[in-house]
């Protein structure tokens, strides 16, 4: 096991079970969400938006609209003209990528249902939405690209200017790199004298779905035009506004007040946003966005939704010899701010833990006339997690092996780190023994594995299955010098600044963004150890571009390995700036001055000053040492040097009904490594929720288009989001091996419940009717899926989701009022 | 326009409304109570529930001109005298709640739960409040929150508190 040096030698608070600093206005309702802002004059507004997934407008009239009680303006595409800004891809992940002009608002053609083409403005919210349809907009329907694979063959074109649906073709060979050996040569020996297992796999689309629905408002009546937003990265967005709209980035502030969730859903610069600051300074008067939950779920972009080909080879034994991944991704109508990045995120990651010799990654995204997708929880590493970790769970089953036997195998063992992959990568410390063997005596593996054979032995017609999965992820985005040699758009530096007051209190400030983690009290525990304050004394200060002016905000579970770090920086920068004032004070040399809890005393004597009081001494600054400035006050930047590597053993006992295909958690255990924990409460709620979204892909949760490219699952009734009904207790539980790579040791937590969790219930629903004759079921696994691959009559791989791509309330269908869904059959 | 009068978190209040709104907006927009929010347009999220004479309902789904005369308390008028309710407490201590845009309605939810079942078994916890939806916490430490409320409500002075909460 790792050690790191340099750890505060007093930690009263890390690793405390401090209950939130954020919680006491949360569970008042004294709350600062965007859409509670009111601003004298204020002016709402509405979409118009395109019931067509590509259509070309030929002519919009709005004089209804305009006619309509208390309209103050109605604009098109055309009306606002270049004012309107363009909405930028941050990754164009080769630099001959193809990337449609994507306008907030589009001119004379709209590329997805929901595409806004025109927006009223009216002093109510509800007039606005009243007017809104009253705006008359005829259109051209255009032939639609839909399916991935067809739009994949440019069977027909989503942008018919551009040619071709492909964006952009992205290649890892680890011969070509250097970091292994041919994959081609892996295949063929496997082909002759060992296994090679070949599996396609579809990782359907999913919606964020956010509980706050997004949210504007535009106040443009000061020196900086101010935006509120319901946003991750108002840094960012401060940023992408300047560099397409022409105002200048220090006449611009961005505030992400109190943001109700995102998992990278709110990772987006967004056409509503650009409108909503066009049009507030077109009219010089404060407007504001929110939109309903149907828009959301139809427009705010969607995660995942590719098609994964897979090729394992191994030798007889259970020895990998090569993966070669070649992905489908779908971009939806334009490439979004991260877009094909998102895909390559996991070309990383889909070896895993396991020292695979050879390697591929190929990596096709492609464009259609849907939603455009982007990060969603996880961002590329759920999807390669899914892969691989169920492939090993196939080649287990076909080599007839335990696949905890199988991964360990093959898996890096723990004195072996640091370890250099076949994908490149550095992964600085694990211990994926230790992991396992505590999730495996927590699940009672042995017991549960003894009693599927049982209830195989005996028929029953409920089957337990097992699922397994060992996760890693890299995360902590990012290294800014690694994001450049991937031709990404920014770095992945955070900055951070501690600010001592003469009352004793310190302020902090973080370019991280917090929307629902808990930065303040994790934060405020970190400098309270390093400076030796109260918790309490620290106030953690945040999403505000006038106040943290710098920052990379939050996002790919980088706020605590990043952000975090920056601020154990500065806060050491007060300490060394503290030092010589204190030697001053105390008449003693600067060498001879100890600092721990927070007091720094001259060696040898009982003679000290606490921080604050020297805070208090710099305010006055009656007297300090000369040559020095009068202020402990300091910031820093910090750029990892590495990603950041947790992982994790997760199990999980799924009980599936062979007459019915309803499946039904048994157990679920999981044992994460995320180095130092700083606090156990909130990282057991990153754990639990991320636990939820992954499971949810597993079994629930699927954004479905019919063949006129309509979001029939938009809206809550049709998407299915768990409920506490749906959902039980999960035993989570650490082993640590702490990072190298930042002072405190900590991994990221934020996505590793969702990235590992779908795969491990997958394997176990697979695993208990794979005696069947089953090998795979699509996601979600409804009960309808489940019982035909039960019954051999498909809903293997290339099963779509049945029924609910039909005309939605057509009685000829069969399924008038109904929707295509599962309860989900797990009533705890 | 409809001419209503009713009390609110305490206060006695009186508006003329579009017989159109609905209560979350008269909270929202003409009280400004702007502790309950609105996450759905479906009622399908419970993010906006208040209590309606002592009855939880999602205010989303209530007009206003239908609460006349009536009794509304929302989230921003459970704590009384600076005293935190023991649901609101309990979510604080459990870690129930992350980006706290759901809390508001899960707790009134989660009180009113109480007041029906002062004793709920794990499941009675999860099916009511499978009518709330949370995107952040899994439930578990949700439900954890209950039982713990559920807990210290068999304490004399804290079961007082409930009821008191619940005549108002």
């Amino acid at each position: 096991m790792t050690t790191t040096q340099d750890r505060p030698a007093v930690a009263k608070e890390i690793g405390q079970e401090r209950r939130r600093k954020e919680d006491q206005r949360l569970i008042t309702g004294r709350t600062r969400w965007t859409d509670n802002i009111v601003l004298p004059g204020m002016l709402h507004m509405a979409m118009v938006r395109s019931p067509f997934a590509h259509a070309k407008i030929t002519s919009i009239d709005k004089s209804a609209a305009e006619a309509s009680p208390n309209v103050v303006s109605v604009l098109t595409g055309a009306d606002l003209g270049e004012s309107q800004g363009v909405l930028i891809n941050a990754w164009a992940i080769t630099t001959d990528q193809v990337t449609p002009t994507h306008l907030p608002c589009p001119i004379d053609k709209v590329s997805f249902a929901g595409e806004i083409v025109a927006v009223v403005v009216a002093r109510t919210q509800a007039e606005a939405r009243d007017a809104a349809e009253l705006v008359d907009v005829e259109y051209e329907e255009l032939p639609a690209a839909l399916d991935l694979k067809k739009s994949a063959n440019d069977e027909v074109l989503a942008h018919p200017d551009l040619g071709t649906n492909k964006s952009a073709f992205w290649k890892f060979d680890s011969l070509e790199a250097g970091t292994g050996s041919s994959i081609d040569e892996a295949i063929e020996k496997a082909r002759t004298d060992g296994v090679v297992i070949e599996r396609e796999y579809r990782q359907q689309r999913l919606i964020p779905a956010f509980m706050e629905p997004r949210s504007t408002v535009v106040d443009p009546t000061g020196e900086q035009i101010t935006m509120w937003s319901a946003t991750q990265v108002p840094h960012i967005l401060r940023f992408a506004l300047a560099a397409t709209t022409g105002v200048s980035e220090s006449k611009i502030r961005v505030i992400a007040p109190d943001v109700g969730g995102g998992f990278g859903g709110k990772l987006q610069t967004t056409p509503e946003e650009w409108l909503t600051f066009a049009i507030a300074n077109r009219l010089g008067k404060p407007v504001k966005f929110t939109e309903t939950r149907s828009e959301s779920l139809m427009v705010a972009h969607h995660g995942r939704d590719q098609w994964q080909k897979l090729t394992l080879a191994a030798d007889k034994e259970g020895n990998v010899l090569g993966l070669k991944v070649d992905l489908l991704a779908d971009l939806g109508a334009y490439v979004s701010l991260v877009g094909g990045g998102v895909p390559v995120l996991g070309a990383f990651m889909f070896n895993a833990i396991y020292k695979f010799p050879a390697y591929q990654f190929n990596c096709q995204t492609v464009l259609t006339n849907k939603t455009w997708t982007d990060a969603y929880r996880g961002a590329g590493r759920p999807e390669a997690t899914f892969g691989i970790e169920r492939m090993m769970s196939e080649l287990a089953a076909e080599l007839d092996m335990d696949p905890l036997e199988l991964r360990e195998k093959n898996w890096i063992k723990h004195e072996e780190f640091p370890f250099t992959t076949v994908a490149g990568l550095e992964y600085d410390t694990g211990n994926y023994e230790a992991a396992t063997a505590l999730a495996r005596e927590m699940f009672g593996y042995d017991d549960l594995r003894a009693e599927q054979k049982r209830r195989r032995d005996a028929g029953d017609k409920v089957q337990l299955g097992i699922g397994i999965s060992t996760f890693t992820e890299m995360c902590g985005l990012a290294p800014s010098r690694v994001l450049g040699q991937l031709n990404y758009g920014a770095g992945g530096w955070e900055h951070a600044s501690v600010r001592m007051l003469a009352t004793g209190k310190v302020e902090v400030v973080t370019g991280a963004s917090a929307h629902g983690q808990g930065h303040e009290t994790a934060f405020s525990q970190i400098v309270a150890d390093r400076l030796g304050v109260a918790f309490d004394d620290v106030e953690v200060l945040h999403g505000d571009t006038q106040i943290a002016h710098k920052g990379l905000d939050t996002y790919g579970s980088r706020s605590l390995v990043v952000g975090g770090e920056a601020l154990v920086k500065a806060a050491d920068k007060v300490v060394e700036k503290a030092k010589p004032v204190a030697a001053h004070l105390l008449e003693a040399s600067v060498d001879d001055i100890e600092f721990e809890g927070g007091r720094f005393t001259v060696r040898g004597t009982d003679q000290g000053l606490a921080i604050g009081e020297i805070a208090a001494a710099m305010f006055s600054a009656h007297d300090y040492p000369e040559g020095m400035e009068p202020s402990l006050d300091s910031e820093a930047t910090f750029d990892p040097v590495n990603f950041n590597y947790p992982h994790g053993t997760h199990l999980c006992a799924m009980e599936v009904d062979t007459e019915t295909g309803a499946v039904k958690m048994r157990k679920y255990v999981c044992v994460d490594d995320i180095g130092t924990v700083i606090n156990p409460l909130i990282v057991s709620g990153q754990i639990h929720g991320g636990l939820v979204q992954g499971i949810a892909q597993a079994l629930w949760e699927e954004a479905v288009y019919d063949d006129a490219g309509t979001l029939v699952s938009g809206s809550f009734v049709d998407y299915l989001l768990p409920t506490a009904a749906d959902t039980m207790n999960y035993e989570i539980d650490h082993t640590s091996t702490p990072s190298i790579t930042n002072t405190l040791g900590t991994k990221g937590v934020g996505e590793a419940g969702t990235i590992a969790s779908t795969p491990a219930v997958v394997n176990a629903v697979v695993d208990a009717v794979r005696h069947l004759g089953v090998n795979d079921i699509q996601m979600p696994c409804t009960p309808e899926r489940v019982w035909k691959a039960v019954n051999g009559v498909g809903a293997g791989g290339e099963a779509s989701t049945e029924g609910a791509a039909a005309a939605h309330f057509d009685p000829a269908t069969g399924m008038e009022g109904t929707t295509d869904r599962t309860t989900g059959g797990t009533q705890a | 326009m409809a001419k209503i009068s009713l009390t609110v978190d305490g206060a006695k209040v009186s508006d003329d409304v579009e017989p159109r709104t609905t209560l979350v907006q008269y909270l929202r927009e003409k009280l400004g109570k702007t502790g309950t929010v609105v996450g759905c347009d479906t009622s399908n999220c419970g993010a906006c529930t208040v209590h309606l004479d002592g009855t939880s309902v999602k205010s989303c789904n209530v007009l206003a001109v239908q609460v006349d005369g009536a009794s509304v308390t929302t989230i921003e008028g459970l704590a009384k005298d600076g005293q935190l309710h023991p649901v609101q407490e309990s979510f604080r201590n459990c870690h129930g709640l992350q980006c706290g845009y759901c809390t508001p309605g899960m707790i009134m939810q989660s009180v009113a739960l109480l007041e029906e079942n002062p004793d709920p078994t794990e499941e009675e916890i999860r099916l009511g409040l499978e009518g709330n939806l949370c995107r952040c916490t899994g439930y578990q430490n949700i439900v954890k929150a209950v039982q713990e409320a559920a807990g210290t409500r068999a304490g004399a002075s804290t079961a007082g508190a409930v009821a008191e909460e619940m005549d108002s």
